[in-house]
């Protein structure tokens, strides 16, 4: 018979080509679901027998891209081109890893790691800044709850097959579990039947599942079991003192002695315990458990509040942000110093600027996590408003929040508070339906109001979401109407006229400071959302309920760019919105009779010209490039001369005297040290939507 | 008469290890890639105890233990199946479909057979 890690070669290399064959496959028919089932079936396999042979690191790294064809396979992810050659990267890889075992060249850590996160980037809550977080210990044993568990089985749970200690090593593999074997139970010697359980167990256990998944390790002998399980002690409680219940109080708590018992041996004068086992009131063994109890626990709350001393220190934000221009004027040297570098063909000064290159982008994204705040402290005040409001409002609606744990830069989550509390209360005014009509349509007569956040790329999505009774798109059109925002015969889709709302002119009260008043204009959350460099959408239907996502930078200070030029002039475009760069030749120009509209792979898409707009004179080259942004779903291509490349921006505020350009967001300087401007493409994109619309009258 | 367990996986890997593991503590082993293949052998072979993987082609770890257990003579026949740790939910399916207890992938020759010998001594 082979060696076992034969047989597992030779089956591994079996599936690796089973597994590319059904990658192959589903590139053709990404929709189909027996080659999804091949794929996750081969990578589960690969796992299994993987760590079953002592390949831990295969069974490691194919447990990361099993994981995403599972979402594959219940349809909570869809399969592109991208997560197909991603996988067949990992394929190759995974080979590569099996092969050097028998001899073969050694495979790359850092391309083990890189797929890993590519696969991680993959799973929902594991982008990679949330990793780290969850990394981190302090996190950790924010989230870890300590659970008493007793576990008393059935004297006949032997018979069964069922071996205790299993039950009690997948315990601890759900956590630190400490375990006290309680044996008071136990006849006699001579009436001992060696065939029978009689010890049970008291499980203290540390551990970030929950209740259920504690309960799910005794599933096959509940029904053969006495099981007790209750949380003592739960992390995240900041200004807990490290004092636990005392002695009498766990004892009670278990079961194991009376309150009346407590208070009459309360009154001698030794220790309770000891009193308590003379007197035969309870054993000793749950006495020591009891004891371990409160030890465990002391020491656990001892640790986190040491653990919060030094995991944190308060520095004013001021110095903070000072800290992040100078890395932002650090990056614009760095700039400079690289085209020096370029220019002058010394490969030693090149070797040089690279190296920095690297450490400042390390130190910017170091510093730019520093500002990172968790939004729950925004979450949690809304709490109280929609409590408030409700009551103001007689409406019933209970606030729900997720995704509270999700981090942005302070300064977005202070500008965010007034345009979330816009929306909170217009879908508690205007969403929600009283308990009365809502019955009577056959809802639960609480409204729920849900507040949730989560990362998508560089941004964070936030959603407001209601299961009101939907906008009106009939009473929209007409109030547009009668504002004059649209004609009459204006022909618009539900998604265009919900976008009116947030037209300035559609609502009547217009200041930001009128924030507790009634209307409130969405224009006003438009703008502030806008000057977020965010976007917001809305959907809604009739009876359902509406949702409004805000998409926002992580950060402000700091954007990754596109820098194009006009006339010789740099512009920087954010990189966020750019989708694609086509080439629009002079023919292709003409060829669409003026109307601004261009072809992009069978789509029809509007561009701006920036050379008009601007009104730059001059003669645009032969051949000129369009970006194509996304912006809000709708495509716009903006015809710029050439595209330069990817730059990273530190954005500068154009002050006072031009804050109010349209169409520039602000400024940066480039390595040479002339100024480009920051352009912001929605603005733009509308403003020519607007002129067009004026030349169509 | 040693006693004969049923061992069934579609990783010969695993089957493998199964294999040489039982041998070597004195049972006798047949074996079967998957449930198909597990119910045409129970059909001409009569075992003690089986040891079944959950995900299989053809006929999952489920689907077998329901079908072996709608045989009488089966009806207390130790099944014991082989999970992952991903996939805790699946034990309250075996559980509900007649599997006797679980082992967890991957697992140590000796875990193994302290269930193996609990449930059916050599």
């Amino acid at each position: 018979m082979s060696s076992l890690i034969e047989t597992f070669k030779d089956e591994a290399l079996e599936l690796l080509q089973e597994l590319e064959a059904a990658l192959l496959e589903l590139e053709e028919s990404p929709q189909d679901l027996a080659p999804i089932d091949r794929v996750f079936r081969a990578l589960h396999t690969l796992k299994g027998s993987g760590g079953l042979a002592g390949f831990e690191s295969v069974a490691g790294f194919c447990h990361e891209a099993e994981t995403v064809f599972e979402l594959v396979r219940s349809g909570e992810r869809q399969v592109d081109q991208d997560l197909v050659s991603l996988t067949l990267s990992a394929q190759d890889h995974i080979k590569g890893m099996i092969l050097a075992e028998f001899g073969g060249e050694p495979v790359g850590e850092d391309l083990t790691a890189e797929l890993v996160a590519a696969f991680q980037s993959l799973q929902p809550f594991h982008s990679s800044e949330v990793e780290q977080l969850s990394s981190s210990a302090e996190t950790q044993s924010e989230q870890q709850s300590t659970y008493r568990i007793r576990f008393r089985p059935n004297p006949g749970l032997f018979r069964q097959g069922v071996q205790p200690q299993f039950l009690l090593s997948e315990l601890a593999r759900l956590g630190e579990s400490l375990v006290v074997a309680q044996f008071d139970a136990v006849p006699a010697l001579d009436e001992l039947d060696p065939e029978e359980c009689w010890i049970y167990w008291d499980v203290l256990l540390t551990t970030a599942e929950d209740e259920d998944t504690i309960r799910d390790v005794f599933i096959f002998v509940e029904d053969d079991c006495e099981l007790i399980v209750q949380k003592i002690d739960e992390g995240g409680q900041l200004d807990q003192t490290e004092d636990y219940k005392r002695l009498g109080e766990i004892l009670v708590e278990r079961g194991d002695l009376t309150r009346e018992d407590l208070e009459k041996y309360l009154k001698g004068k030794k220790l309770l315990g000891e009193t308590l086992v003379q007197e035969g009131a309870v054993n000793d063994g749950k006495v020591q458990s009891a004891l371990v109890e409160q030890e465990r626990i002391q020491a656990l709350r001892r640790e986190r509040k040491s653990h919060d001393v030094l995991e944190s220190i308060r520095v004013k934000s001021d110095r903070l942000d000072k800290l992040i221009n100078l890395v932002g004027e650090m990056v614009t040297v760095q700039a400079r110093l690289s085209q020096l570098a370029n220019n002058r063909v010394d490969a030693d000064l090149l070797s040089v600027a690279e190296e920095v290159e690297r450490l400042i982008w390390d130190l910017r994204d170091q510093v730019l996590t520093i500002r990172m705040l968790p939004i729950s402290g925004t979450f949690t005040r809304f709490k109280r408003l929609v409590r408030d409001l409700g009551t103001e409002l007689e409406k019933d609606v209970v606030l729900i929040t997720e995704g509270g744990e999700t981090e942005l830069d302070k300064s977005v989550i202070d500008q965010l508070n007034d345009p979330l509390v816009h929306l909170v209360r217009n879908s508690i005014g205007h969403g929600i339906e009283s308990p009365g009509v809502r019955q009577a349509i056959g809802k639960p007569g609480k409204g729920r109001i849900t507040l949730s956040a989560k990362h998508s790329g560089a941004h964070v999505v936030l959603t407001v979401v209601d299961d009101g009774a939907g906008l009106d798109v009939e009473k929209i059109r007409a109030k547009a109407i009668e504002k004059g925002l649209i004609n009459a015969q204006a022909e618009l889709t539900d998604r265009e006229i919900y976008a009116l709302i947030f037209e300035p002119g559609f609502s009547t009260v217009e200041t930001v400071s009128n924030v507790s008043g009634r209307g409130v204009g969405m224009d006003v959350v438009r703008r502030a959302i806008d000057a977020l460099r965010g976007t917001i959408e809305v959907r809604s239907e009739a009876g359902q309920g509406t949702t409004f996502s805000l998409k926002l930078p992580l950060t402000l200070a700091i954007i990754d760019g596109l820098l194009i030029d006009i006339a010789s002039v740099h512009y920087v475009l954010p990189l966020s919105a750019v989708e694609e760069c086509i080439e629009l030749s002079r023919a292709d120009a003409e060829q669409s009779h003026g109307r601004n509209l261009v072809k992009v792979r069978g789509e029809i898409v509007p561009y701006v010209r920036l050379r008009d707009e601007f009104k730059i004179k001059g003669q645009c080259p032969e051949i000129e490039q369009v970006v194509i942004a996304n912006l809000e779903g709708l495509r716009v291509g903006f015809v710029v001369d050439h595209v330069v490349g990817e730059h990273q921006t530190v954005i500068k505020n154009l002050g006072r005297m031009y804050q109010d350009i349209e169409g520039v967001s602000g400024a940066t300087i480039l390595g040479d040290g002339r100024v480009a401007l920051i352009l912001d493409l929605p603005q733009l994109a509308e403003k020519a939507e607007d002129e067009e619309r004026r030349n169509n009258r | 008469m040693s006693k004969r367990v049923m061992t069934v996986d579609d990783s010969a890997t695993v089957r493998q290890v199964l294999n040489m593991t039982l041998k070597g503590a004195g049972y006798e082993v047949l074996q079967a890639v998957d449930g198909v293949d597990a119910l045409a052998k129970l059909s001409n072979e009569s075992v003690d105890m089986l040891v079944t993987d959950l995900n299989m082609p053809n006929m999952d770890g489920i689907a077998l233990i329901k079908e072996v257990r709608k045989n009488p003579g089966n009806r207390f026949m130790p099944i014991i199946m082989l999970t992952t740790e991903s996939q805790p939910e699946k034990k309250q399916e075996g559980k509900s479909a007649g599997a006797s207890g679980w082992i967890v992938k991957p697992f140590k020759p000796e875990q193994l057979l302290a269930v193996v010998r609990m449930v059916c001594p050599v």
